[in-house]
């Protein structure tokens, strides 16, 4: 080896892993390790803290916990196909449909909303949906509500509002994936003498279903993870889980029990995006990008 | 169908009149908080009074503007602080990451890699928590055995660019990997035949290359921080960021004061992005 | 004659396999030295050795009687016309001319001097300002080598820099890289898989196959005395007929085909008789009704083909049973047009056209 190559395969490795690996170690695996250390640490008795599984033990013990536990599960997946099927025809309409040169127009449009702050489009939503809201107004001003009705704090509002917040992550997938369809196979089946239903089920969704998983497991997961929505639109009887967590870490200051919470919480999205990429046979690494 | 196959009527209007309804709904909610935010009312409610500047330029006793609002400006200022900070250490290491990842060749490479996409399905919220204990339990850690306070493990400015930076980086390594991906290595040997050494090739040659999407990765990673809620939650401390502060007058009842932030944010997102695009556009011809 | 590029002994193995073996060759100044061979016989790995950009297993590389062996890629005397050109896209012509001369600390001035004069040379005055995805096939094939020749290599290197453009274009390029060469006077090697190019443009001609260099010699010797079986099929197209050696005396071999047909061949050596021989005979050097020519082999044929092609139209016509058919060049001068699939013809060839190997 010359000085040169020699140069070339060891010094740049060593400037370009040393930043990574210390990023990964020390934001990411040791505090995982530290919270799966704490969600075993219980104070006993006299005060001190000792080892114990009594902080998942009482996750099954109160309903509460487990019922919101289930529940934020549920819903996250509901979230998920309903975004699913709201943004597929939409990425469909952009890149097949519509003129192409409306293309790069309607992609524009489509990522404006998103660019904007979570907490603003919420917010936007609540100035809407709530008891003294614009909808509220015009339904009364035209005479079709006598009394002005609260459309906020229930599931739906919330779920739409998760469906809202999520919209971009699983159409810009979707829309990268139909763009990469060769009209020529839509065309080809038609020509064979395919009708449309089979067009979408034997061509159009076995090419999408990278984009679509791709797009499930972000939505699946910020869903999940999300705390302002549910906050904000579901009200007192939102009963996400994230609040459980905010509730021990911050209002209770039960750290023990809080770290158990987020441990199970992560338990979970691993194991449904796990699940969910052996179902529809895709690989993480493919899968993101 | 598609456009080159025949469709009927029906099947035309009735896609054209979903994508319709699906814009609306997009945008609906943003509409409505800027056209709230020019309401002469103390409530971002209808009916409409007349239009009124108040909210953004007032200054007290009644109203107060935004421009004369010192919390909502202060949070404002940490906002920008703390995504200037988390877009530099992220671009940085996630460049490095990109290089890392796409030319060179180590043991445990495929496991570094899966590591370093784990913060994309990691939520947010127990990234927060997790680096809060963590850095709970080395400040504990330094108080004990070396009797030192350290505040930068405390929850506060520091902590929340941490906490930020920890996952952003990934995005920033995604973004950066995939032009890297399309470099032609051939460019590297053109360089190195026309005498170029190894520095000026990356500066000359590849990072040139890099520059869109390292642009790019810039300005996604700012307006990431610069939105980001469910991580900086649990790491914030007296310094509140502006999404963590909005969260608090939302919850507790609201005033057209953040529909006025709410819309110098959307105007403020929507030109950098605009920007950024166009400067992307430009470059990648 | 100065000897400008020398490689000896130059072999390159990877894990299993020797994609160079064991190549000797020199280059004199201002000659326009081909490598010739099919994908894959190692002619790449062979240039990119003498680029720097791989390491020889073994053998040295001289350039000017400098040995290259611890000179890294950056300060060689040499550059390389990539095979996709590898202009850089970010920057715009003069950029990418003037890259070289701007990592030697040349001035602006000067740059900008050299630049204009390379581009006039090329036949692009002007172009300096315009991006890389605006110039067309033929125009970038040109920025590519003014990008190298402004430099002022000692030996320019081209891997099929030609292979890239469609028919026309290429045809083109050909005269117009020949006669840029007879300008500048630069030593060029240049690699292909396609002999076309090999035979217009160079002075020498190596034929590669395998990591071996199968002949070294000018197009015109390449073409009318190869040295192998290989150099003969390879170069050309060329008809094989496969025979015993009756007698070999006084440079003249007589073979016997299986269908008992008689043929003599010229060879340099004698050879045992009693061994298995191939000849190879060219589609052109074989007459079609020859008549009373002296010193002729005689074949009687049946035609299997007309193909008619313009000047390259052809016969295809066999022989009795044989295996292969005979390719023979049908002259368009209206004396042959009689002929039909199915007819019996003769064919003759001259003693001395043909090329005879002994099998092993």
């Amino acid at each position: 080896m010359t000085p040169l190559s020699r140069a070339r395969s060891r010094l740049p490795l060593l400037i370009f892993l040393t930043p990574i690996l210390l990023w990964l170690l020390l934001l990411i695996v040791l505090p995982h390790f530290d919270l799966l250390r704490m969600s075993f640490r219980v104070e006993n008795n006299s005060g001190d803290m000792v080892w114990s599984a009594n902080n998942y033990l009482e996750f099954f013990r109160e309903p509460i916990y487990w019922l919101t536990f289930t529940r934020t599960a549920v819903y996250a997946v509901i979230v998920t196909v309903l975004t699913l099927c709201i943004a597929f025809p939409v990425a469909f309409y952009i890149t097949k449909v519509a003129p192409p040169r409306f293309k790069g127009f309607f992609s524009l449009l489509l990522l404006m909303p998103f660019w904007v702050s979570e907490l603003v489009r919420i917010y936007g939503w609540m100035i809407l949906l709530r008891e003294s809201g614009v909808i509220n107004h015009f339904l009364v001003a035209w005479g079709i509500l006598q009394q002005p009705v609260e459309l906020l704090y229930n599931d739906i509002a919330m779920i739409m509002g998760l469906v809202y917040t999520s919209m971009l992550f699983m159409v810009v997938p979707l829309l990268s994936v139909l763009d990469s369809l060769d009209d020529s196979l839509i065309e080809a089946a038609y020509d064979l003498g395919s009708n449309s239903a089979t067009i979408v089920r034997s061509i159009i969704i076995p090419h999408a279903m990278p984009g679509i998983a791709s797009g499930s497991i972000v939505v699946f997961m910020l869903s999940l993870g999300n705390y302002l929505t549910p906050n904000l639109m579901g009200g007192k009887n939102s009963l996400w889980f994230t609040e459980q967590i905010y509730n021990q870490f911050i209002a209770s200051f039960n750290w023990n029990q809080g770290s158990a919470f987020g441990f199970l919480l992560l338990v979970i999205s691993s194991l449904i995006i796990f699940i969910g990429l052996k179902l529809t046979n895709q690989q993480l690494s493919r899968v993101i990008r | 169908m598609i456009r080159s196959l025949p469709v009927s009527a029906s099947y035309s209007v009735g896609f054209k009149i979903y994508i319709g309804l699906f814009f609306f709904f997009l945008f609906a909610p943003l509409l409505v908080t800027c056209v709230l935010a020019f309401n002469d009312s103390m409530f971002p409610a209808l009916p409409w009074k007349g239009f009124s500047l108040d909210w953004f330029v007032a200054d007290g006793p009644e109203r107060i503007g935004i421009f004369h609002d010192q919390i909502n400006l202060a949070s404002i200022w940490v906002s920008v602080k703390t995504a200037f900070f988390v877009t530099i250490l992220s671009t940085v290491v996630g460049t490095c990451g990109a290089f890392l990842f796409e030319q060179e060749e180590f043991r445990f490479k495929q496991f570094l890699y899966f590591l370093m996409l784990a913060p994309l399905v990691i939520p947010g919220v127990i990234l927060g928590i997790s680096i809060l204990l963590f850095s709970n339990t080395l400040g504990l850690f330094f108080e004990n055995r070396f009797n030192l306070d350290i505040g930068l493990l405390r929850p506060g400015f520091w902590l929340v660019v941490f906490g930020q930076f920890s996952f952003i980086t990934t995005l920033v390594t995604l973004i950066v990997s995939a032009r890297l991906k399309k470099f032609d290595y051939t460019l590297e040997e053109a360089a190195l035949n026309l005498g170029a050494n190894r520095f000026q090739v990356i500066v000359f040659i590849t990072l040139r290359f890099l520059k869109p999407a390292i642009v790019g990765a810039m300005a996604v990673a700012f307006l990431m921080s610069f939105e980001n809620f469910n991580t900086t939650l649990f790491l914030v401390g007296s310094d509140a960021t502006l999404p963590i502060n909005l969260y608090l007058q939302v919850r507790d009842g609201s005033t057209p004061v953040i529909n006025a932030i709410s819309f110098l944010l959307i105007i403020g997102t929507s030109t950098l992005a605009l920007v950024n695009l166009f400067v992307q556009k430009n470059k990648s011809d | 004659m100065d000897v400008d590029l020398s490689v000896e002994k130059l072999s390159k193995h990877f894990k299993e396999f020797t994609a160079v073996d064991n190549v000797s060759f020199d280059v004199e100044r201002g000659n326009f030295f081909s490598i010739l061979g099919p994908s894959g016989c190692g002619k790449t790995t062979l240039l990119r050795m003498i680029a720097g950009f791989e390491e020889p297993s073994e053998g040295t590389i001289r350039i000017r009687g400098r040995d290259m062996a611890s000179v890294a890629p950056n300060r060689r005397p040499v550059n390389l016309i990539f095979q996709h050109l590898a202009l850089f896209p970010m920057m715009n012509v003069a950029e990418n001319i003037g890259f070289g001369l701007a990592r030697r600390n040349e001035s602006k001035a000067e740059i900008n001097k050299k630049v204009g004069d390379i581009l006039e040379r090329v036949n692009l005055p002007g172009f300096e300002s315009k991006k890389i995805h605006q110039l067309s096939g033929g125009q970038m094939q040109r920025v590519a080598i003014a990008r190298s020749l402004v430099l002022d290599p000692t030996v320019l290197l081209l891997d099929e820099p030609l292979g890239a453009l469609d028919l026309k274009l290429r045809e083109q390029m050909k005269i117009e890289l020949k006669r840029l060469q007879e300008q500048v006077g630069t030593t060029f090697v240049y690699i292909t898989h396609d002999q076309s190019e090999a035979l217009v443009m160079s002075d020498y001609v190596a034929v590669m196959n395998e990591g071996k260099f199968e002949q070294i010699d000018t197009p015109q010797k390449l073409y009318a005395r190869p040295t192998s079986p290989f150099v003969a099929r390879f170069v050309g197209n060329n008809n094989r007929l496969l025979g015993k050696v009756m007698k070999s005396s006084g440079g003249l071999t007589e073979l016997a085909t299986p269908n008992g047909d008689k043929i003599r061949a010229a060879t340099q050596l004698n050879v045992t008789p009693g061994s298995r021989a191939e000849l190879f005979i060219r589609p052109e050097s074989i007459i079609i009704e020859p008549g009373e020519l002296p010193d002729l082999n005689r074949l009687q044929v049946v035609v299997g083909s007309v193909l008619f092609d313009g000047a390259n139209s052809q016969l295809l016509a066999r022989s009795g049973d044989a295996d292969e058919e005979l390719l023979i060049s049908l002259p368009q001068n209206r004396q042959f047009d009689h002929i039909r699939a199915g007819d019996h013809i003769e064919i003759g060839w001259d003693v001395s056209a043909g090329n005879c190997f002994v099998m092993s």
